[in-house]
């Protein structure tokens, strides 16, 4: 017998999607609409991508934002790969592994008011340096979550077989762990990445005045009202997410298969 | 970060391995749960001890053990955006379920071939700017918008409705942050099903809905209890969307922590409220605990 | 490039394994002691400006840094509340100039954050009103330098409202046809402003009986709101979504550039004065060309300039005085005098008084 209702749920799918882009879509047509407001068509332009090219806060904040990133990204994977390894093979406890995954459940406003009171109470400057250590709390949370779950389809014979051959620790380390982690390690690193290039709240609590990072420059866009700018930011920045994200399909994919 | 290469080899015999073992164990988790204490637990208690401190007269905080946030926080004005919040978060969770278990129930059922593309059409929006997407409310329920012109032009309505700065706006907001997360756990929860059990149900003359209601929902509540975590958690503290789509009139209590921590600067109050929140989502997550590992115990049962 | 990195930026790792020796290392450097050195050579200063978006000619930067070679970097805030959080936390917040309202600058004063204006570097004072010299939150301006000033008062569509509004009750207990219609600024002494005038009270005022008066009118008034809105509320008139706001001076100008039939008026209550100023911190390592370039405002066509391009006045005469005569055709209340500005009651810090606002403004905002 055939399930009834095969429609319907497809039905929502398709509401689901159109929900999802509509919003979306709306902007980038606005984007290229000369008039600036929603409310009317002015003809085609591309003066807001001009406008935004030129726009000294959003290319100072988009700096600031990659080089946080960049940094959350390296620290994450250098801190939650081997946090992963240490904790699948050698520390079985549930206190650790709390510890491990909090930063990935805890809500980010209460860890952002936290790392905020650490840092003045303790005299640390508000600035990129300490949105960076905030953003490898749950950038290494990711990795390590990330990594695990790796953990539990690879095969440890072969580990034990580099060193029953004379491998050192350290060489087995590099030559057989890492590489046959390096797909989880890859996709962890690109999570981190893309969730720190859009981190608002730890940033916004935890930056300097000096030194906003792009999502504090969109908010700040965004609260003095409808700027055409932002559309055209918005459909840049939905190029630039389609790229990342298919290229994360590219070599995560690639790297299963290899192992498969 | 890892093992010495000082190390000497070291004979396979289990006592040594092990003793090996838990020396490479710190090694290697050593720095990352290090940083994770120092970055992730410090923090937590700093915030759990100065909600029960004084503020001091330009912000800061003033050494002297109270329980006056506590009872401020419990007073009915602050309780009631309490309230509010865990209405609008769990309103916005329940219609990402309503919405999202179809949806993903459909894409576990389409061809393969579309899979990865309709997912990667669930996945994309998400991971653009979550203010941007947030501003893009504005855009379309501002009563010169899409949305009001779309409802005026089919003469559906004679004048524009003030869509904005409504409860329903935030919720919509909210609802279009987090709905991705609803739906890619839901999905992975559905496309494990083994279809041959619903089958055998059905073949047994159960009906549809007791099908689903009796085998299907219960081996994919964890999917659902997931799902649901994902959602109500950045819902209940988020600030950007009441801010933006709420005209501070719809007032969540993320919006109260955030004031009090950057304009007030009354950190006290603020950790406070956080630490309501906190309460709130730990008694959340051990009921969750617990559903899923009865769930799991009925399913091997 | 980090401005003024901690050891923490380069190696993020090393500091988990270093744990505090590094990270709380970088605690803030001392500030120079003794005045500025007329010897410093600005072009090998940097100075980082924190202004509200908008509050400034977007290439005033620029022509400054072409004719000093300071090379300046602009961050906006949105509200007071917001940048004084941040300048508060502690260390160097690595801002050089700080634009913030005048009690403001009193607060910061008085946490000992700011630096004192050394006034024979900034001989272009001269240029400001005597008046603005002499104002409550820093007479003598040993800390602080006007850059714009006005008053507080309703911003409305003439072509949308029955009946002109001419007190701050229109706003607080709005006629039919304006409910739901209507902003109010929520940045704290604003918010409190309309209703403390309203009760014919101080917007100084720290009697908690007549707060607690404030609070009860302001509570009332929250249902009929549009929105709290602090900086978006003349597009919200120029678009028609609301027909009366609250608003300051210049910044109804936004909307009367956009819609002749904006209007402002003050109400016959009375309202403040209120001064937005240019604070030197004292965490600055580039305190020369931060004093340079508070002169470099203060010449009279550069601030004529800056009057022309945000439509708030300015408290300098003679800048004042080159105004292009039109502007005041256009926009009425940039022809308000000094001395009916210092007619409005000036707005000061309310020391060990300031909870108590922020108490009932937290409880506004949860209602």
């Amino acid at each position: 017998m055939r399930e009834r209702g095969g429609r319907a749920p497809l039905l929502v799918l398709v509401g689901a999607l159109v929900f999802l882009w509509v919003p979306v879509l709306v902007l980038v047509g606005m984007s290229f609409n000369a008039a600036g407001t929603p409310y009317t068509w002015g003809g085609a332009t591309l003066d807001w991508y001009a406008a935004l090219a030129r726009n000294e806060e959003v290319l100072t904040g988009l700096g600031n934002t990659l080089l946080v990133a960049a940094g959350a990204t390296a620290g994450s994977v250098i801190l939650g790969t081997p946090l992963a390894i240490g904790l699948h093979r050698h520390l079985r406890s549930g206190a650790w592994e709390a510890l491990s995954l909090g930063p990935a459940i805890a809500p980010d406003l209460v860890l952002a008011i936290g790392l905020l009171s650490l840092f003045v109470l303790s005299g640390v400057t508000l600035g990129l340096h300490s949105v960076l250590l905030g953003h490898l709390v749950f950038g290494t949370a990711f990795v390590a979550a990330i990594v695990r779950t790796r953990l539990g389809h690879t095969d440890p014979a072969l580990e034990e077989a580099s060193r029953d051959l004379g491998a050192t620790p350290l060489s087995t380390f590099f030559r057989i762990t890492i590489p046959s982690l390096a797909p989880a390690i890859l996709a962890g690193g690109l999570l981190v990445f893309t969730l720190s290039l859009d981190e608002f709240v730890i940033a916004f609590f935890t930056n300097g005045p000096a030194t906003p990072t792009l999502p504090i420059v969109i908010y700040s866009m965004v609260r003095f009202g409808l700027t055409p700018e932002i559309n055209a930011l918005a459909a840049v920045l939905l190029l630039v997410t389609f790229t990342v994200v298919l290229a994360a399909q590219r070599l995560t994919g690639i790297g299963g298969r290899r192992r498969a | 970060m890892t093992p010495g290469p000082g190390a000497a080899p070291v004979p396979p015999t289990r006592v040594r391995r092990r003793r090996r073992g838990s020396a490479e164990g710190a090694l290697l988790a050593g720095p990352g749960l290090l940083y994770l204490a120092l970055f992730f637990l410090v923090p937590l208690a700093i915030v759990l001890v100065i909600a029960f401190m004084d503020r001091g007269r330009f912000g800061g905080i003033v050494w002297t053990p109270s329980l006056d946030n506590l009872a401020r926080a419990l007073e009915p004005v602050f309780l009631s955006v309490l309230i509010d919040s865990v209405v609008i978060a769990g309103i916005t969770t329940l219609l990402a379920l309503l919405i999202g278990y179809p949806a993903a129930w459909a894409i576990a059922r389409i061809p393969a071939r579309w899979r990865t593309l309709v997912l990667l059409l669930v996945v994309l929006p998400f991971w653009t700017s979550f203010l941007i997407r947030t501003y893009a409310w504005i855009v379309l329920l501002n009563s010169q918008g899409p949305l009001n012109g779309l409802l005026v032009g089919l003469g559906l309505i004679a004048e524009p409705l003030s869509l904005l700065y409504t409860p329903g706006a935030v919720v919509a907001g909210l609802l279009y942050a987090y709905l991705p997360l609803m739906i890619l756990p839901l999905y992975a929860a559905i496309e494990r099903l083994d279809p041959e059990i619903r089958e055998a149900a059905a073949n047994l003359g159960a009906r549809p809905w007791t099908v689903f209601r009796t085998v299907t929902l219960p081996l994919t509540l964890p999917g659902v209890l997931i799902g649901s975590i994902f959602v109500f958690v950045p819902s209940l503290g988020n600030f950007v969307v009441p801010e933006l789509l709420g005209g501070g009139k719809t007032v969540m209590v993320g919006n109260l922590v955030r004031d009090q921590f950057l304009k007030a600067r009354d950190w006290p109050f603020g950790a406070t409220l956080a630490l309501v929140v906190v309460a709130l989502l730990a008694i959340l997550l051990v009921l969750q605990a617990r559903a899923s590992r009865a769930v799991e115990e009925g399913a091997r049962a | 490039m980090m401005r003024r990195g901690s050891p923490g930026v380069q190696r993020p790792f090393v500091v988990a394994l270093a744990v505090g020796a590094i990270a709380f290392a970088a605690v803030p450097v001392a500030a120079q002691d003794g005045g500025l050195d007329p010897a410093a050579d600005l072009a090998q200063q940097t100075l980082t400006i924190s202004n509200w978006a908008g509050y400034m000619p977007e290439d005033l930067p620029a022509r400054f840094e072409e004719e000093f070679g300071t090379k300046v970097t602009v961050a906006n805030h949105a509200t007071n509340e917001e940048i004084v959080a941040k300048l508060t936390a502690g260390g160097d917040s690595g801002v050089d100039i700080a634009f913030v309202s005048g009690q403001f600058a009193q607060a910061l004063a008085a946490q000992g954050l700011l630096f004192p204006i050394d006034q024979a570097a900034v001989p272009n004072m001269a240029n400001l009103y005597p008046e603005a010299m002499q104002l409550a939150y820093d007479p003598g301006n040993a800390y602080s330098i006007p850059y714009a000033w006005g008053t507080t008062g309703l911003c409305y569509r003439s072509d949308l409202i029955a009946e002109e509004p001419d007190s701050w009750l229109d706003l607080l207990q709005p006629a039919e046809d304006v409910t739901g219609k209507t902003t109010m600024l929520f940045t704290e002494r604003w918010l409190m402003l309309p209703a403390q005038k309203a009760l014919g009270f101080s917007v100084n005022t720290t009697d908690e009986a007549e707060m607690a008066q404030v609070k009860d009118l302001l509570a009332a008034a929250k249902p009929t709101l549009l929105a709290f809105d602090d900086t978006t509320f003349y597009s919200r008139l120029v678009s028609g979504e609301a027909v009366l706001v609250e608003a300051w001076d210049g910044w109804c100008n936004y909307g009367i550039a956009e819609n002749p039939e904006i209007r402002f008026v003050v109400p016959s209550e009375g309202s403040d004065l209120w001064v937005d100023t240019m604070v030197v911190l004292n965490s600055s390592q580039n305190k020369e060309a931060a004093h340079a370039f508070i002169d470099y405002i203060l010449r009279p066509d550069v601030h004529r300039w800056v009057a022309e391009n945000i439509l708030y006045k300015v408290p300098n005469q003679a800048a004042m005085e080159a105004l292009d005569p039109s502007l005041a055709e256009t926009f009425p209340n940039m022809a308000i005098t000094p001395a009916e500005l210092l007619a409005q009651e000036e707005l000061v810090d309310l020391g060990e008084a300031a909870p108590l606002y922020t108490e009932i403004a937290t409880e506004i905002a949860a209602q």
